[in-house]
């Protein structure tokens, strides 16, 4: 078992990551601390990329031909490491899809659309992305049903001995972020899936915040569904994971139609493909799905206790450093409270002045990279009483010496717009 | 890329810390509001317009960005007193330029909120 605190990866590993290695501004060395938004890739990656297109690159599971049998050995092979990688039964449990959203629409549109009817309840989080609120608003304005959210504590935790209030054999559907990439809160995955079970709803787990930094078992999460993002684990853009049970998927409808989800197609109808065929419409993200797979390699290879441990680490020394600033608000709960270990690796901020945007502008300047604004999550903002905040997010890459240089600029910044009585010039107003 | 010190020019601040006609404008005839949805900034602006369409009197109020708001004050302060007519013949590329530094496009739209703004509220007279 790794330490959760004090532990650091080797900073060599950033000799991996190219982009890294560069100056965004003339003597400024990028620090990118917006992870959360989308990760870097290392070399790893990159070539499996570069060799799919200059070696193996046809489409897959048509041609009898060579080039067409070796993308199709590796687009497979890149399923079974994703099977590996979420300790799923079946590899055909996964869906290679373009996305977080891509595999949530696709629930909400085929197990959703075929399961829910008015007055059945799809029970949500407050700390929820608006990939994971829009496409469940949409089936319950397709169907009547009714949205109810979880009841969470102002530290931006969700309180399970609430759970029954809002839990209860009207939810259809439990759908919640494993870790929420405003506050940091890692949930209690198994514990809500189970409480799912036992009323009998389905669970979906957002995993695309947890993923890239936690160990995934979704047989022991004891969840019936769980999406993921490529990008945001060392992956490419554009592809993406829905893992779903096999019996739910067996009786779930496509959701899109076309070319490799069907079985026999005729004058006016058609019957669907075996699974993941069936959920797999058109030419699937080739090249992406092969450069995910290098990414899982990658990430399982360093371990994701370890890098767990390193963003935990980096997390910590963030807070301590932040919490000093003056008039600074730090959001969601703190690492080595009495909450912890449901802390991940980001820390969202908002300073009494200025505004997230001019933060992110003066931040930008020093070579640090950090996302301002609501980051999908409006309700949550709404909520907690402000428009915005700033976002550091870390990642394996990453250094104590960028958390430190994250802390002291803000210092900076925050002096920079201090009150100082200022006077507009040649005001014409008495 | 315009430099920190470009964007935040002294008179910018001044602006910042120091707005024209920041509150609210208890007379106003005329009113409208609007929000950057990226970034949340909000404003509100208020004109109290005279039988002839002339401004008499107008006020701000709004939050967000340095940006969005030192550039409500600078276009109330350049606009206060002038006619609907002017207001509309006042473009996008005026605003820019009132504000001064160059802007990248995503700033631009912190910058412009407040000038979209008042184009609409002059065509939306307060309910009484």
């Amino acid at each position: 078992m790794v330490p959760l605190t004090d532990f650091l990866l080797d900073a060599s590993l950033r000799d991996d990551f190219p982009l890294l290695a560069q100056d965004v501004h003339p003597g400024q060395p990028l620090v990118f601390l917006d992870n959360a938004a989308s990760s870097q890739r290392p070399r790893q990656v990159i070539d499996a990329i570069v060799h799919c297109y200059e070696h193996d690159y046809a489409n897959v599971h048509r041609g009898i031909h060579v080039l067409s049998e070796r993308s199709t050995d590796a687009y497979e092979l890149a399923r079974r490491k994703t099977q590996a990688f979420l300790a799923a039964e079946h590899a055909h449990e996964v869906i290679f899809t373009a996305g977080t959203t891509a595999g949530i629409n696709t629930v909400a549109r085929s197990w959703g659309d075929a399961n829910v009817h008015a007055g059945d309840e799809l029970l949500l989080t407050p700390m929820e992305h608006h990939s994971n609120l829009v496409p469940w608003f949409q089936l319950a304005e397709r169907t009547g049903a009714v949205i109810r959210h979880m009841p969470m504590s102002d530290d931006g935790v969700l309180q399970l001995d609430r759970l029954d209030e809002v839990l209860t054999e009207r939810t259809k559907l439990v759908a919640f972020t494993a870790v929420s990439n405003t506050l940091g809160t890692i949930n209690p995955v198994e514990a809500l899936c189970r409480r799912a079970r036992a009323v009998g709803a389905v669970s979906l787990v957002d995993a695309a915040q947890s993923a890239p930094h936690l160990t995934t078992n979704v047989q022991q999460m004891g969840c019936d569904f769980l999406v993921f993002s490529g990008h945001k684990l060392c992956g490419p853009s554009g592809v993406g994971v829905l893992y779903g049970r096999e019996t739910l998927l067996e009786t779930m409808p496509p959701f899109l139609g076309g070319g490799s989800m069907i079985n026999r197609v005729y004058d006016d109808r058609f019957t669907p493909a075996d699974l993941p065929a069936k959920f797999e419409a058109g030419t699937p993200p080739i090249a992406g799905a092969i450069g995910l797979g290098a990414a899982l390699d990658y990430l399982t290879a360093i371990g994701l206790e370890r890098i767990a441990a390193h963003e935990h680490t980096l997390v910590e020394r963030a807070w301590s450093g932040l919490s000093q600033i003056a008039g600074i608000r730090l959001l969601g709960p703190a690492p080595g409270g009495s909450d912890d270990p449901c802390r991940a690796g980001l820390v969202s901020f908002v300073l009494d002045r200025p505004h997230a945007h001019d933060i992110a502008q003066l931040l930008d300047r020093r070579g640090i990279a950090v996302r301002a604004g609501h980051h999908c999550t409006q309700p949550l903002h709404d909520r907690m009483g402000i428009a915005a905040s700033t976002r550091a997010s870390f990642y394996l890459y990453n250094t104590p010496a960028e958390v430190d240089l994250l802390i002291a600029a803000l210092g900076e910044v925050r002096e920079r717009f201090r009150p100082t009585g200022r006077r507009r010039r040649g005001r014409i107003d008495a | 890329m315009p430099s920190e010190e470009e964007i935040y020019q002294e008179h910018i601040l001044d602006h910042y810390e120091d707005p024209f006609h920041n509150g609210p404008l208890l007379d106003a005839t005329h009113a409208h509001h609007d929000k950057n949805p990226l970034c949340g900034d909000v404003v509100r602006i208020a004109l109290k317009l005279d039988p002839a369409g002339k401004i008499e009197d107008c006020a701000f109020e709004g939050d967000g960005c340095v940006i969005s708001q030192a550039s409500a004050s600078m276009l109330l302060e350049a606009l206060c007193g002038k006619t609907v007519d002017e207001v509309k013949a006042f473009t996008a590329e005026d605003m820019l330029k009132l504000y001064g530094p160059r802007l990248t496009p995503n700033r631009q739209k912190c910058c412009l909120l407040s000038w979209r703004v008042i184009q609409q509220a002059v065509y939306s007279p307060v309910e009484r």
